[in-house]
């Protein structure tokens, strides 16, 4: 047993969730006899749902930091009409369109986070609007009409990567990026022994981190046989590869940067990051910008998908990204979530729409079913919190890696469900750290200092 | 236990409660007697099983999920949860009181108890049973005022007037003085005294000994799930002294640690420091104070709550309250102005504020995140933050404070208080700061870690940094420091230097409207 938490250990969230989407992976393979897994159903996959986990990105830092982003749609949408239009009447390059998106969406998010930061308007009422304001600009900008988008943002929003060199039977570039990625996987476990070794901790035993990149490994190596070999002239698909980048860009910033501390800091407890010197209003200011950002391009992505911009373009996007984002494991209150579990709460839902559709059901059983799976997700959680069992999700999404291997470690359970194992210290930690509601504003701030904490 | 306690009628019998968690014990037979019309204090350390034996006593802990009776007036009860306990009289008055900001004594007291006729809610008459019930506690408003626009110790009458609407047979009351001032806690006191002498029986569970000294007829103490002892005012008056041992299971020998201060330059001067409030305009909360602290040196600031020394301290810790209308930081001789938090720590400034749990920290954090977070520049060498810094600096302060954790991964809220608090201080230590205001550092702590924390204090003091303790225990002041301000309506009354200082003067300074200064 405790090889296995030592196993999962070292970034329990990550794997675990993992886990979970790997099992309704094959929980569908299985029901629809064998149509999920191949290789233009998976590219289909990830080109259908790209654009939304890029808005899921943008989304778990506004949860995080406190608010939500109900315009992200209409954002989208109305990048994408002012793109596809200056790309056929200006006559600009493909390359200078995608900055004036990238443009549109920094103003619209400045306009946003204005409101949010420094007049404070609560993200909600502020996107809200923003979402009609959008919406309404995007139809009266391209006078409802679709307007068409040329081949070079059709190759961004689902193109393939191109073939070279010698015949592997593969397609080379998918190869190379299978090849990469498996030396990340070495390099990471390696830098992890160097890191421990200069701080003084012990690293995870050898035949662990050996078993831990060798499943990565298995599971690459997967991937890229699977996306290497599909119907000539296919790969790893374009919009996947732009989603991995900026995956890894968010993962960085939320996790390994001041930014990104703060935005942890500010929806942790507003008033202490503040007396710790961190700007709240600067910090929502740059979460609601970015997110906007990444509407439009997440915007651009879908038209050159769709081949077209139209004026229903990202129609109820925010509710895709809002609940990836939660089934990802973020708090409601703010304070808790991840890049990669919302991005992992996104594939489930991806998963649970493409593998349902295989199974012939239609979209009325399919909004019902992805309901619910958002609410169990949830409610599992909530309930998992009130019996002070630790919260699965909030298990699953614990921010740092652990050092040591110890209780804390045994946080994580393989197969992200069975939870009950854990011994009280890992338990006791988890439920106070979840279900601490952050501090309600009371006029008496000095009231309520010393909590007796229960020693259970 | 086989503790005599003498005939009179006996009200509360709590026999050999035993309270499991798993993996602990969380109380172990503790017996508990309280006499009919008596105030009975139960005192403990943080963590010693105090709130527990309150909620198995309330119903929170629902019978069958302890061992052991509870009888109350001779008879066995089985409550299954706070209401059937609330059924029974007994009502529970917590530290943070229930009451909702928005709404109106008459409408809190009968909150959940609505005075009803016809299917609807006579509010004649629960205005005029408030009235009568705020008479009994002797609060003075209007039934028709909003809580918020009460003070605490306003609102905590308020409560007991709630708990006295239920007709209430067993009071147990929280910590009810830790957030009034002295002069609030005495009105309190006198009430509970009042009460007492129409045959209301109360538990009181405090950290002020000094409190329990001078009202309580007897002390059940608590140490890690045992009953200790049982002291009675009809044995022997209760000692403060004798109650610690029994807390610590040692005698402290001095509350106040040694210290031979080593005082230097005068670095961080502040002077006509005047600061309006940021909701009520036009009203003064700092009045043109001035103050100076020395290397080495350890100022306290005295005042009742309200008086202004904590919006002092915010507005000068980088305008984090008030509006600024005038006066001037020196700091080692030098104008600075400090227009933002970010900016006074940057000048080496640390304030650590008097709420850890809705100011000084981030529940959701682990102990490691929090170690660095008012300084993440230090752990951040290029673009990223390095972890194997940040896992050292938090290494570093979990051993020199002695953090009790196993880990310095796990959240801070699952320290104890006294554990939170000095992880707050080593964030703010972990900033290097030149002067470290501490804010009612020790409040709500226990004595043990309350001690350490001073032991860290001298320590700061004498690396040459210059500390400013607010703090509402007049001895905790007197114990502590080496000069002594007195703050009473934003107005800077008064300073005393150590040795000169006793607690009758202070008190008078913090009370005197007038400046002496």
């Amino acid at each position: 047993m405790k090889s296995i938490r030592s196993l999962f250990g070292g970034d329990p969230r990550q794997f675990s969730m993992l886990g979970a989407l790997v099992i309704l992976i094959m929980l569908f393979q299985v029901l629809t006899g064998g149509k999920v897994l191949t290789p233009s159903n998976m590219m289909n996959l990830i080109n259908g749902n790209s654009y939304v986990l890029i808005l899921a990105i943008g989304m778990v830092m506004v949860i995080v930091v406190g608010h939500i982003d109900l315009s992200v749609g209409s954002v989208a949408a109305v990048t994408g009409i002012i793109v596809a239009l200056a790309l056929r009447d200006w006559g600009i390059p493909w390359w200078a369109g995608i900055l004036l998106g990238l443009a549109v969406g920094a103003v619209i998010g400045m306009w946003q986070g204005y409101w949010v930061a420094y007049v404070g308007i609560p993200g909600f009422i502020t996107t809200l609007a923003g979402m009609m304001i959008f919406r309404g600009l995007n139809q009266y900008i391209g006078d409802s009409n679709s307007i068409p988008v040329p081949e070079e943002l059709q190759f961004l929003g689902g193109g393939y990567l191109w073939e070279w060199g010698p015949n592997t039977g593969f397609n080379n570039s998918t190869l190379l990026l299978g090849i990469i990625a498996g030396a990340f996987v070495v390099w990471r476990e390696w830098r992890k022994r160097v890191r421990a070794a200069r701080v003084g901790f012990e690293p995870d035993p050898l035949p662990i981190a050996a078993i831990r990149a060798g499943l990565l490994i298995a599971l690459i190596s997967y991937a890229t046989y699977l996306f290497g070999t599909g119907r000539e002239g296919t790969s790893f698909p374009v919009p996947g590869v732009v989603l991995v980048i900026l995956v890894i860009i968010y993962h960085v910033i939320t996790q390994r940067t001041k930014f990104g501390r703060h935005v942890y800091a500010v929806g942790g407890n507003r008033a202490a990051a503040a007396l710790s010197g961190v700007s709240t209003k600067r910090t929502y200011f740059f979460v609601m910008a970015n997110m906007s950002v990444l509407a439009a391009f997440a915007g651009m992505m879908f038209i050159g998908r769709a081949r077209a911009s139209g004026p229903f373009d990202g129609t109820l996007w925010e509710l895709d990204a809002i609940a990836a984002v939660f089934i990802g494991g973020a708090a409601v209150t703010g304070g808790i979530g991840t890049v990669t579990g919302s991005i992992i709460g996104g594939l489930v839902m991806a998963t649970l729409n493409n593998g349902l559709q295989l199974m012939g059901a239609g979209s009325d059983e399919t909004q019902i079913i992805k309901g619910l799976v958002l609410l169990a997700a949830v409610a599992f959680d909530v309930y998992n919190k009130k019996q002070g069992r630790p919260s699965v999700i909030a298990l699953l999404m614990r921010r740092r890696p652990t050092f040591r291997d110890d209780d804390a470690a045994a946080a994580a359970t393989p197969d992200g469900g069975s939870s009950q194992a854990g011994p009280v210290g890992a338990q006791e930690e988890l439920e106070t750290a979840t279900s601490s509601t952050p501090a309600t504003e009371t006029s008496h701030p000095t009231r309520n200092a010393n909590n007796e904490r229960q020693e259970p | 236990m086989g503790v005599s306690v003498s005939t009179s009628h006996v009200k509360l019998e709590m026999r050999n409660i035993t309270k499991v968690f798993p993996g602990v014990k969380a109380l172990d037979g503790v017996d508990l007697t309280v006499r009919a019309g008596e105030i009975h204090a139960i005192c403990g350390e943080n963590g010693a099983g105090k709130s527990t034996l309150v909620k198995v006593l309330s119903g929170v802990y629902p019978h069958g999920t302890y061992e052991g009776d509870i009888v109350l007036d001779g008879e066995v009860q089985t409550f299954k949860s706070l209401k059937a306990s609330e059924h029974a009289g007994i009502v529970i008055i917590h530290q943070e009181l229930a009451l909702i900001p928005e709404l109106s004594v008459t409408e809190n007291i009968f909150l959940g108890n609505e005075i009803v006729s016809h299917g609807l809610i006579d509010w004649d008459e629960a205005r005029g049973r408030t009235t009568e019930l705020l008479a009994r506690v002797g609060l003075e408003v209007d039934p028709r005022t909003q809580i918020k626009n009460l003070g605490v110790g306003q609102q905590q009458l308020v409560e007991i007037a709630k708990a006295l609407s239920k007709n209430v047979k067993l009071l147990i009351l929280d910590e009810p003085t830790s957030a009034l001032n002295e002069s609030d806690s005495e009105n309190l006191l006198d009430l509970l005294r009042g009460l007492r002498e129409r045959g209301l029986t109360s538990i009181i569970i405090s950290h002020k000994l000094n409190e329990i000294e001078e009202i309580a007829d007897a002390v059940t103490i608590i140490r890690d799930g045992l009953a200790i002892e049982r002291l009675d005012v009809a044995d022997a008056p209760l000692d403060e002294d004798r109650i610690i041992k029994g807390m610590v299971g040692r005698s402290l020998e001095a509350r106040y640690p040694e210290h031979t201060p080593d005082i230097g330059e005068v670095f961080f001067e502040v002077r006509n420091w005047t600061v309006e409030d940021p909701t009520i305009p036009g009203r003064l909360m700092s009045k043109s104070s001035s103050f100076q602290v020395r290397r080495g040196e350890i100022v306290g600031f005295a005042g009742v709550m309200g008086a202004g020394r904590t919006e002092l301290a915010r507005s000068v810790f980088g305008r984090s309250f008030g509006i600024y209308r005038a006066g001037t930081i020196t700091l080692d001789g030098e104008e600075i102005t400090l227009p933002t938090v970010k900016s006074a720590i940057a000048r080496g400034l640390a304030y650590v504020p008097e709420d850890r749990k809705t100011l000084g920290l981030n529940l959701l954090d682990s102990i490691r995140d929090t170690i660095v977070s008012a300084d993440l520049s230090r752990i951040t060498p290029g673009l990223l933050l390095d972890e194997s810094l940040e896992y050292k600096a938090a290494e570093h302060y979990r051993k020199s404070l002695r953090i009790k954790t196993p880990d310095v991964n796990r959240g801070v809220s699952t320290l104890s208080g006294g554990n939170q608090q000095k992880v707050v201080l080593g964030k703010w230590m972990f900033t290097e700061p030149e002067l470290l205001i501490l804010d009612e550092p020790t409040r709500g702590i226990d004595v043990g870690a309350k001690y350490e924390i001073y032991t860290l204090i001298n320590k700061l003091a004498d690396a040459g940094r210059g500390v400013v303790l607010i703090s509402s225990e007049l001895p905790e002041l007197l114990g502590m420091c080496d000069r002594i301000y007195t703050v009473c309506e934003g107005r800077i009354t008064g300073e005393v230097a150590r040795g000169e200082a006793d607690q009758e003067q202070l008190m008078r300074l913090m009370t005197t409207t007038s400046s002496a200064a």
